[in-house]
């Protein structure tokens, strides 16, 4: 069976040229980059070429990007380093409730460590409200936190007027850019960025690889301690085949932007058009234009998210859903509460995420089979039934 | 794979689904805030069930979970019914993840829920049924198993 995966946003395939790239570092030069002899120093000279090549996507000095194990590790260490290194300027943070658990559960913590965390509300597209964020700017305020593009409904936010508000004030900014790298334009200057956090598994490279690009002349304590790589700020011998496996997927992405946005773009509206034409009692989740290119989220009534994980991969497409079944917990997700739908429908919420390998038959395919499961599953539900009776 | 192979063919290919019309006996679980809702009905002749379907709303297992249990009681008498157990479900279905067991409680309530109805219509008692309170909250997402 053909095997269609719409999960890009949960990971992406490591492209080719990535491997390829990649490869070397495991079996020839394995050094230590920080080791003085040839294998270590081979292994430095590449280290900092990638970080040159990765802060170049965002317009950035490459002493300025710092390696990590991932984006949840980048989100932690923003959050949690700059809080502690600023407690002498004041204990406030400021987020929004439809940030990644890196950032809301960080935030929990941070809160036990005496914190105070302002968790800002979004309206039904996921937006946040800019009077909102600076009425809750304190003297008391260090950090806001506020993600690039939700990885659920893939609203993006306004994040270069955010940066300029956090400024105005006299506060520190961060992003957690991990579902926007590689599919916005980003210019961390231009954009009123302090840290921001990136990953490489969302953009074609490994897993277990992100980073951290913190402004020059920022407070921020080490989160991971040991030895003196990072320039003394994250320690840990260099993952040198996944950091050069991330430059190579950041600079391919960053080559191809404008035809990957376009391809992703022209998919994506090409999915939620052709399910929404066709399954009545659809709602089409996130904002209609400022969204991931990739992003499709859509509600469907009367159905549980799970079952029409099942019956999709039953068909080979792969999707995923915030329903209570599929998150493990008995609330559907955050995200899809904070937009303001009721549980029941939340539960019913599809999200599928189109990528670099997505081809306009996948699009079809996937529209006609999802075109019969949710009929499938309508049919068996005792809710559809009191609107078919009842004719709503 | 999270589920058995025998919980995904109760799941792409429900037994019973469906409802009965003038049914004598209809039992409804479950709220739709928590993801699953589960209606059996039921046709009784004599003390037998001669027929029994369901419509569910709910995740893969919940609806398993209600094929396999229409299944199990079709043709049974009521006593017998009655005695099926959450644990006769999962066993049946070839085990559930644990934070899925409460889909075969649902499945054991919602046929209660139905026999009970069957038993108020007509002012008959059932042992099965001494101490059933309807309006008792069938909704543990708690009941964990702990063999599986
Ligand atoms: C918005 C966002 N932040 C953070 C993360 C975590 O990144 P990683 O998986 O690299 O730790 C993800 C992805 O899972 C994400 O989508």
């Amino acid at each position: 069976m053909k095997q269609i995966y719409l999960d890009y946003s949960a990971t992406t395939p490591v492209k080719r040229e990535v491997i390829d790239t990649m490869l070397p570092f495991f079996t020839e030069v394995y050094g230590n980059a920080s080791s003085i002899h040839s294998f270590g120093q081979e292994a430095k000279t590449v280290l900092e070429q990638s970080r040159k090549s990765i802060a170049e996507t965002i317009n950035a000095t490459p002493d300025t990007f710092y390696f990590t194990g991932g984006g949840s590790e980048s989100d932690n260490w923003a959050l949690k380093g700059v809080m502690r290194a600023n407690r002498k300027k004041g204990n406030h943070l400021i987020t929004s409730k439809i940030e990644h658990h890196g950032i809301l559960h960080t935030c929990t913590a941070l809160e036990k460590e005496g914190f105070e965390v302002t968790y800002l509300d979004v309206d039904a597209e996921g937006m946040i409200s800019l009077e909102a964020l600076e009425a809750a700017i304190t003297d008391q305020t260090v950090l806001i936190s506020i993600m690039f593009i939700n990885n659920e409904i893939g609203t993006m936010q306004p994040v270069k007027a955010i940066g300029e508000i956090a400024h105005k004030h006299g506060v520190l900014f961060h992003t957690d850019a991990v579902q926007a790298y590689g599919n916005v334009k980003i210019d961390v200057n231009a954009m009123n960025i302090d840290l921001m956090s990136v990953s490489g598994h969302k953009i074609y490279g490994p897993k277990g690889i992100g980073g951290l690009y913190i402004k020059k002349g920022i407070r921020i304590q080490n989160i991971i301690e040991g030895g003196a790589q990072e320039r003394n700020r994250r320690a840990g011998t260099e993952n040198i085949p996944g950091i050069v496996g991330f430059a190579k997927a950041a600079v391919m992405a960053d080559e191809a932007l404008e035809s990957h946005r376009e391809k992703l773009i022209y998919l994506r509206d090409k999915l939620a058009n052709g399910i929404m034409a066709t399954i009545p009692y659809a709602k089409y989740n996130g904002h209609p234009t400022e969204r991931h290119p990739g992003n499709v989220n859509i509600c469907f009534e009367f159905i549980e998210g799970e079952a029409l994980l099942l019956s999709l991969n039953a068909k080979g497409i792969a999707g995923s859903s915030g329903s209570a079944c599929t998150s493990g917990s008995l609330d559907p997700s955050h995200v899809l509460l904070a937009i303001g739908l009721p549980h029941e429908i939340a539960h019913g919420s599809l999200r599928l995420s189109i990528g670099d390998f997505t081809t306009e038959e996948d699009v079809d395919y996937t529209i006609e089979s999802l075109k019969e499961i949710v009929q499938k599953l309508r049919l068996m539900s005792p809710l559809y039934d009191k609107v078919l009776k009842e004719g709503k | 794979m999270l589920y058995t192979e025998k919980v995904m063919d109760h799941f792409m290919n429900p037994r019973n689904v469906g409802e009965i019309e003038n049914a004598d006996g209809v039992g409804e679980v479950g709220n739709v805030k928590c993801g699953d809702i589960m209606r059996i009905y039921i046709k009784v002749d004599g003390d037998q069930i001669v027929d029994v379907k369901f419509k569910t709303f709910g995740c893969g297992s919940a609806i398993a979970a209600s094929s396999v249990a229409t299944e199990l009681i079709m043709g049974k008498t009521i006593d017998e019914a009655l005695a099926l157990t959450n644990k006769q479900v999962i066993d049946e279905l070839g085990g559930l993840p644990p934070v899925k067991v409460h889909c075969s409680v649902l499945a054991e309530q919602a046929l209660k829920a139905a026999i009970y109805d069957y038993a108020t219509k007509n002012a008959l008692t059932f042992k099965g049924l001494e101490g059933y309170d309807p309006d008792e909250d069938h909704h543990d997402h708690d009941v964990v198993d702990i063999e599986f």
